[in-house]
């Protein structure tokens, strides 16, 4: 098997797990968990260089921050798959006494999570905050860091992305989930973002583009990111991707954004959806 | 003994948190420091001219500052955040609230300028709701000292206590009146004066205004037991308790708003375990306004003047009961 068919097939399984999580919490965010599946597959899979058995400082490995909790589904099965705790947990995900929050959080160490997420346009910074702790204590490795698009209308991401540029924080990288989609609609209706790509070079960043949907290219782009880190420059990557990405019903529309399948959708959605892995 | 305790000098609280800063660059490796442009209001420059690579200037971002410094704890380094108090609270409450306090980083947010001594720049800047907002916070450790020496030594204490602090102090030179080398002891009161008539509890610049009242009224013949509560929460409520078992009665005073404030949480302390009569001085439910720091704080019912007047209220009531 090719490095690029297991990494599909490990987020086919991802996918199925996104969809059996949230019906079984009968809520949660499906439709951004769903776009960005490839992408997370590609990046604890194949391209960061970390450690399941967790540490919080994240010493000599590579980091990732997601500043869009709400596809937590998506990050709990990607840790859960990388061994930082056991599969069967995901069953308990938004249920009373579960590690696995609504949104993710550290206050009952969920291995993985070093902070939580889920108010908007938070993580970029703090994942400034540990790149600049990296270099303080010479370390090499890699910070990156999820947003979403409809996120980018948080002030405060601009705030951190001016700080990253000013501050020559080049081992960070961000990826935008370019979907177009946020709740209330489209994004070009809710609030238009303009023309992403010159506003993230205009703030002093190297921009690239990818395929969040195209195995092939998002380890390209990856590596082409990292390639570029340590320039000067932060890195930004705008992935285009589609809402609800696997299952055809939900493609798409934002109408799956914080929506779960009822029993029959669900099992339309996993009737095209390969168990790979083993559910859990 | 209260003759004992006297002014050295007015020196601004905000002086004694560069000290500490300065102390702590020079024996922490792993502080750093944080500033929203206000470096020099903040008097951390020296700080800054030793260890260079452990400061960071955010510009007029404070919500970026504070998602930084929940990275950098996250790293295992001791981020100081610092700016002035209204943007260090209230502007950024959600970043506090979720990168850190939820997220349980050793962060210190130091803030300076809070309360009405701010003076002239009025009521945009004068916060008097930091206190609560931050004691709201779970597992927030909340500290207000007295005098620019209080302010270093806890300065220095807070980098070695594992968990979020905010420390809040002001920006008008005030009496320096505790020893330079007492060492600080978060969540411990200081005893000022052993009294037996009532209790008189206070924090930040308005403990120096509780010296001057309990003088007062000690030639008055009225015997007040002074605590300098500088921390807010954890607060001691022992200390409190065994206080108004003896005196019966107790005055709070703290630069901040009735609602939320120190005088809130001895209540809360007291109605569970030592009802008694209390009276506050404190801001009640209005906003600041320009002028001079004493000025505001006659007006605005925080002069010495008013704390006799609360203890005078207090024993009436305690004599009815």
């Amino acid at each position: 098997m090719s490095r690029i068919e297991r990494l599909n097939q490990i987020a086919s399984q991802v996918r199925r797990d996104i969809i059996r999580q949230t019906h079984m919490a009968a809520s949660g965010h499906p439709g951004g968990s769903l776009g960005c599946a490839d992408f997370m597959t590609a990046l604890y899979f194949e391209v960061m260089d970390h450690n399941p058995s967790f540490n919080m400082k994240g010493a000599n490995e590579d980091v990732f921050f997601l500043s869009n909790g709400h596809i937590s589904p998506l990050w709990y099965s990607i840790l859960a798959r990388s061994g930082y705790f056991p599969v069967e947990e995901l069953a308990s995900f938004r249920k009373i006494n579960s590690r696995l929050q609504g949104h993710p959080a550290t206050h009952e160490g969920l291995p993985g999570v070093r902070v939580a997420s889920g108010s908007l346009g938070q993580g970029l910074s703090v994942a400034i905050g540990m790149a600049l702790a990296k270099k303080l204590n010479g370390d090499t490795k890699t910070v990156y860091v999820l947003t979403g698009d409809g996120e980018l209308q948080e002030g405060q991401v601009w705030e951190a992305a001016m700080f990253a540029a000013h501050h020559k924080v080049d081992n960070l990288i961000v990826t935008v989930d370019w979907n177009g989609q946020q709740i209330d609609g489209p994004t070009r209706e809710v609030m238009s973002l303009g023309d992403l790509e010159a506003k993230w070079k205009g703030f002093g960043w190297r921009v690239l583009h990818m395929d969040g949907h195209d195995m092939d290219d998002i380890l390209m782009t990856l590596k082409e990111a990292k390639n570029a880190s340590r320039m000067g420059k932060p890195v930004c990557i705008l992935m285009k991707t589609e809402m609800g990405k696997g299952v055809d019903f939900m493609e798409g529309t934002h109408k799956w954004h914080g929506k779960a399948t009822n029993d029959e959708q669900t099992k339309k959605a996993l009737a095209q959806l390969e168990e790979t892995l083993g559910d859990f | 003994m209260l003759s004992a305790i006297v002014s050295t000098g007015k020196k601004a609280t905000r002086d004694g948190y560069g000290e500490g800063m300065t102390e702590l660059g020079r024996t922490n490796p792993e502080v750093v420091a944080l500033c929203a442009d206000l470096v020099g209001s903040l008097k951390i420059q020296q700080f800054i001219d030793e260890n260079p690579d452990r400061f960071f200037q955010t510009g007029i971002a404070e919500a970026n500052m504070m998602g930084i410094a929940a990275g950098l704890a996250t790293a295992g380094k001791i981020p100081f955040p610092s700016t002035f108090a209204n943007f260090a609270t209230g502007r950024v409450y959600d970043q506090i609230r979720q990168s850190i306090a939820y997220s349980h980083k050793n962060v210190k947010i130091c803030a300076s300028h809070a309360g009405v001594t701010l003076g002239e720049d009025g009521a945009t800047h004068q916060i008097l709701e930091d206190i609560g907002m931050m004691k709201m916070l779970p597992g927030f450790t909340v500290i207000n000292p007295c005098d620019a020496n209080q302010t270093k030594a806890a300065t220095v204490a807070i980098a070695e206590h594992h968990g979020p602090v905010y420390l809040r102090f002001g920006r008008p030179g005030w009496p320096v009146f505790t020893s330079e080398d007492e060492s600080f002891v978060i969540g411990k009161a200081r005893i000022l004066n052993r009294g037996t008539d009532v209790t008189l509890i206070a924090c930040g610049h308005m403990v120096w205004q509780s010296v001057e009242a309990a003088k007062q009224l000690e030639n008055e013949g009225i015997s007040v037991d002074l605590l300098d509560m500088h921390t807010i929460k954890p607060l001691d409520t022992e200390a409190i308790v065994q206080s108004v078992r003896r005196t019966g009665c107790v005055v709070t005073a703290e630069e901040h708003q009735r609602n939320g404030g120190l005088g809130d949480s001895v209540s809360q302390t007291l109605a569970r375990q030592y009802p008694a009569p209390q009276e506050y001085v404190a801001v009640n439910d209005t906003f600041g306004e320009s002028g001079k720091p004493f000025e505001l704080l006659d007006k605005y019912g925080l002069g010495v003047k008013d704390i006799v007047a609360a203890v005078k209220s207090v024993l009436k009531r305690k004599s009815r009961r």
